[in-house]
């Protein structure tokens, strides 16, 4: 390309205002590389839940049990084809900042339901049997240097105690997306161990269904199932579910938008100051760029290519800090397990500041393109 | 031969017919330039002198193509300039004007070679020929070894000769100069002049000049006058 000097001797000629603006779209797209991820964790769920399984958790609240002889009525329902349980156990490891959460599962449905989870065969065999056992993520195993073979002591703030464990394997998602924190143990040893209060109760089960299709249709079946008993219940899509959790925590979507409005806002207006600037001081050389015989197009171009290129390195640069901050893991201590930041996400604010990039050089692209020769050179 | 009777005999290089330009300034119309005839042959050398606003540069800004005239006719090589379209007319340009201007005009963060080749970028030639027409051009004006400096590192008269070699680099049909030694010492205003006058003669050129400055105007074939607006004939300096 015989003119890409062009653009790159004036990318250059103010270095200090190129680093500036180049330093305003770095900070900008790496808060949206941060507030994507921020994002991204918050809709973890909603992202990995699988369609065709449904939560049966209930009707009051999350947090009041379910009887476990409802086991065998989900079973029995037409289209379920599989059932599970979990408690969250809400212990604490050493220090109450080191969350992560643990849960008291079934053993065998339990694997099956989440395939999505990958554990060696023995190693699972070895937690089946293994009273005590226990299974970890992988992410979990990196943050508190663990092994197999481990024994791990957990304090119970819902289950009072201290409740040891051994780590008899390591699991990991099969998708990037995959939560790989959870800390999992067996229902039965929870059962032995807990208040005579909570024996035969579980925290929620999931179903898995034979046709995502029939998914509302099952799930009103099974509330009408147990409508009226002491224990109802409330059923909807893990997607569903997973929604209501992160609309707990107020509308995330919406402030994370707004912030990354504001900053892009900010962004443009900065560039599209740099570049009104920028074209003003050289209205004499475009001049003679166009008295030489280049066209009213190739100024409009020239000044776009330099905006994008800014947009480009600036944006680029920002996005590149901001996935190596994010590779750098969960910076909460646990509550955000997945932080990630996806290809779509960096595809995404590139072509934010793309964008932003184009709406700033157009005016001043514009004006260069109309420039008359004659009015620019007689200006001293 | 250069007449300013309007009665050439239609083979000139430059054929300029009745040639108007009005300004409106607030609610006075200022006539610039009136009913203004002029031809010249390819290969002449002319001087436009006369007071500050007497319209040399407005004619010679008409004669390039960047500016329009508000009457008249102007005819360059068969080619007739008033009534083409904006991007005619920058193509047009391109082809056959080379520009050199009182203030050099060179673009800072461009090398010399740089700013030499811009009339290039235009043109189907490779990078290979760009280069040896660049050098050719910086040859002619005395600064092949400068090639690589950027305007800062020169001397107002080296910018003013790399704006030279950027006009002829193309080999245009004429060269139109506003006042190109009028940001200069005498010394490096003799040197451009010099290089001009070179351009006619071993070169063939064809250059129409504005200039304040009489030394400089004597170095032209023909000097005219700009008065009220229309041209009139000067000394004639022989060249050759």
């Amino acid at each position: 390309m015989k003119y890409r000097h062009l653009i790159f001797a004036n990318f250059f000629r103010k270095k200090i205002r190129t680093t500036l603006t180049l330093g305003s779209f770095a900070v900008a797209l790496f808060l949206f590389g941060f507030l994507a991820t921020v994002r991204g964790a918050f809709n973890q769920g909603l992202e990995v839940a699988g369609a065709n399984r449904l939560v049966v958790v209930n009707k009051v609240s999350i947090i009041q049990p379910l009887p476990i002889s409802y086991k065998e009525k989900l079973a029995q329902t037409a289209g379920v084809t599989l059932v599970t349980h979990a408690n969250w156990f809400g212990g604490v490891y050493q220090d109450e900042r080191n969350f992560f959460p643990q849960f008291a599962i079934e053993d065998e449905t339990y694997r099956q339901m989440f395939p999505e989870f990958i554990v060696p065969d023995d190693q699972w065999k070895a937690f089946v049997g293994d009273r005590v056992g226990a299974i970890v993520g992988q992410d979990l195993v990196k943050r508190f240097h663990w092994k197999v073979g481990d024994r791990i002591p957990i304090k119970g703030t819902i289950f009072p105690g201290t409740w040891e464990f051994n780590i008899d394997g390591i699991y990991k998602g099969s998708r990037p997306q995959d939560d790989t924190t959870q800390f999992w143990f067996h229902y039965k040893y929870l059962e032995e161990r807990e208040n005579p209060y909570w024996k035969g109760l579980i925290g929620w089960y999931t179903v898995r269904i034979d046709n995502p299709d029939n998914a509302a249709r099952i799930a009103g079946t099974i509330d009408d199932l147990f409508a009226n008993s002491p224990w109802e219940t409330k059923t909807e899509t893990e997607k569903a579910f997973a929604a209501g959790f992160v609309k707990q925590a107020g509308n995330i979507e919406f402030l994370i938008m707004s912030i990354g409005g504001v900053v892009f806002f900010t962004l443009l207006l900065v560039t599209g100051n740099t570049m009104a600037i920028a074209v003003r001081e050289r209205m004499r050389e475009l001049a003679v760029l166009k008295a030489v015989g280049f066209s009213d197009g190739f100024v409009l171009a020239l000044v776009l290519g330099e905006s994008l290129l800014l947009a480009a390195i600036g944006g680029g640069l920002g996005l590149l800090l901001s996935k190596l901050f994010t590779l750098r893991g969960d910076p909460t201590g646990g509550m955000m397990p997945y932080f990630y930041l996806s290809p779509a996400a960096v595809i995404l604010g590139l072509l934010a500041a793309l964008a932003v990039g184009v709406a700033a050089g157009i005016l001043p692209a514009w004006s260069a393109m109309r420039l008359r020769v004659v009015d620019a050179l007689r200006r001293v | 031969m250069v007449r300013v009777d309007g009665r050439g005999d239609g083979n000139s290089l430059v054929r300029v017919r009745g040639l108007d330009k009005k300004y409106q300034r607030g609610s006075e119309e200022i006539h610039v330039l009136q009913g203004l005839n002029l031809d010249v042959d390819a290969g002449d050398f002319v001087a436009f002198m006369g007071p500050s606003g007497s319209g040399k540069t407005t004619l010679l800004n008409l004669l390039g193509g960047i500016d329009l005239p508000s009457a008249g006719s102007i005819t360059v090589s068969g080619d007739e300039i008033t009534h083409m379209s904006a991007s005619k007319l920058t193509a047009w340009r391109a082809r056959h004007v080379g520009f050199i201007f009182q203030m050099y005009n060179l673009i800072p963060v461009l090398t010399a070679f740089q700013n030499v080749e811009l009339p290039l970028l235009l043109t189907k030639l490779s990078k290979a020929e760009r280069r040896q027409h660049v050098e050719a051009a910086l040859g002619i004006v005395g600064l092949a070894d400068r090639m690589h400096h950027y305007p800062r590192q020169l001397s107002g008269g080296q910018e003013q000769r790399v704006g030279i070699a950027r006009a002829i680099v193309a080999d245009p049909t004429f060269l139109l100069c506003d006042e190109p030694t009028g940001d200069l010492d005498r010394k490096s205003a003799d040197e451009v002049m010099d290089l001009l006058t070179r351009l006619v003669r071993e070169h063939g050129k064809t250059v129409l000049l504005v200039t304040h400055d009489p030394v400089a105007a004597q170095r032209a074939q023909t000097v005219l006058h700009l008065d009220k607006g229309v041209l009139v004939e000067g000394r004639a300096a022989e060249v050759r």
